[in-house]
């Protein structure tokens, strides 16, 4: 049996907590969609295949890589990106520490780790140096030398610990 | 799929079964053309590298019910799509197999043991399978069903029939895996050994059940993964810790004739000859760390 056609699906996902409903390809990944179909730029793709967690985001609570996600297996459930976690005008207390601790310089990881740093918190308010590194062991950074990303990580545990 | 362009997604149809039997039904009509994707961590990196390129997806991954971890009184049973980071997470296995958790805690990474599954992980059957090393100690029995025939219990030591080959037949898919509770005095140890602290393949690694009498092995099983085309047992290690009194003289024996056992590759990661010394070091380290 041979397959003929392409077969548009359609997709209804949260994005941010706003539900959206697009068309798609059927093997089209999750970062494809958000990317391309629904605008959400914030969702990087470093490697498109798994091994450097630039594109993760949140599905259903839990970090995920967006580019090992076929979009329609994330059909009815809620995906939150960086944007859904802070924005320039309500920034997370993990940006504004990332920014404190200049955990920054080319900023293309940066999406992908305060989404696994979030994933984190949510599980574990009180995470060890120990604990951040393996929760962000998913995330590549070629640039910062990952300490003062985990240093902005454990300050920010410990400023919400305390709210 | 990378910049999501032409290819993968011409020729290409989706389906999403919401139960086993739609599932298995439509491998069964789609046959060698329908490849079951659940976690995704192997599949959609095999449609790039490996040139992977089904024609139609069989989503596993809105299938409810086959994501548990149960505990009964003489076994344990887990769900083909348990993600890894439940096994990792999971107290029962800690308590009752902790090889098992400790294998599924060093699996890749953590935005990836969010999505793999160990029914994946069975079913891709790397040599260097995480999880499935522990499973071959802890004797587990790979469940299978297909449409139309009888279920079927295939013991783990012959599930893997090759690299990247099983003994599921076309048309079959995991259900369950389940094991012995293992005895609660057993002496369990597992080690990985990669080439970096996460995202690493296995380079070797081993997982021991020790079952004493005093301080007599009564019954040692030992798996190993990376050093031969397949997860496999160590049976002649098996047969030298049985019964007998477990000195360093004896460990010292076991890690040199584990290095006959084996049949390594060179490849990317490490060379054969590396892979044997390793295998006898984690053998002794392992063997060592649960004897002391």
């Amino acid at each position: 049996m041979t397959v003929k056609f392409i077969k548009k699906h359609s997709l209804k996902i949260s994005v941010n907590g706003e539900w959206k409903k697009t068309e798609v390809a059927p093997g089209e990944t999750l970062l494809y969609t958000l990317r391309e179909r629904l605008g959400h730029t914030e969702v990087k793709e470093g490697c498109g295949k798994g091994d450097c967690g630039a594109c993760a985001v949140l599905l259903d609570g839990k970090a995920v890589n967006a580019c090992l996600t076929i979009a329609l297996q994330a059909n009815g459930q809620k995906v939150i990106t960086l944007k859904g976690i802070g924005t320039p005008e309500r920034p997370h207390p993990l940006q504004e520490s990332f920014v404190k601790h200049g955990a920054i310089q080319c900023g293309f990881c940066t999406a992908g780790m305060i989404v696994s740093a979030k994933g984190l918190l949510g599980e574990n308010p009180h995470p060890t140096r120990g604990e951040i590194r393996r929760a962000i062991s998913g995330n590549l950074c070629r640039c910062t030398g990952y300490t003062k990303i985990v240093d902005a990580i454990e300050e920010t545990a410990k400023k919400l610990r305390k709210q | 799929m990378g910049n999501q362009g032409k290819e993968g997604i011409e020729k290409l149809e989706y389906f999403a079964p919401k139960t086993l039997s739609e599932a298995l039904i439509l491998k069964g009509k789609w046959k060698a053309v329908g490849t079951f994707i659940a976690g995704g961590t192997n599949v959609i990196p095999d449609m790039r590298a490996k040139g992977l390129r089904p024609e139609v997806l069989i989503d596993l991954s809105h299938l409810k019910n086959l994501s548990y971890i149960k505990e009964e009184k003489k076994k344990i049973r887990i769900g083909s799509l348990t993600r890894i980071s439940e096994l990792a997470s999971s107290k029962v296995i800690q308590k009752c197999a902790p090889i098992l958790s400790q294998a599924a805690y060093q699996l890749g990474n953590p935005l990836v043991r969010n999505r793999a599954t160990i029914g994946g992980n069975l079913a891709d059957a790397s040599p260097a399978a995480d999880t499935a090393v522990p499973l071959l100690v802890l004797e587990a029995v790979v469940v299978a069903e297909s449409d139309g025939r009888k279920r079927r219990q295939i013991p783990i030591d012959q599930f893997f029939t090759g690299q990247n080959r099983t003994a599921l037949r076309r048309g079959e898919m995991i259900k369950e895996i389940i094991f012995p509770k293992p005895n609660s005095n057993a002496k369990m140890g597992y080690s990985k050994l990669g080439l970096r602290n996460a995202m690493a393949v296995s380079v070797v690694s081993v997982a021991i059940l020790i079952d004493m009498d005093g301080n007599r092995c009564r019954k040692a099983r030992i798996g190993l993964g990376a050093v031969a085309p397949t997860p496999m047992r160590a049976n002649r290690i098996e047969e030298i810790l049985t019964g007998r009194e477990i000195t360093k003289g004896l460990i010292e024996d076991c890690s040199i004739e584990v290095m006959k056992e084996i049949s390594p590759i060179t490849d990317i990661r490490a060379t054969e000859d590396y892979r044997r010394q390793m295998t006898s070091i984690l053998l002794r380290r392992v063997i060592e760390q649960v004897t002391s």
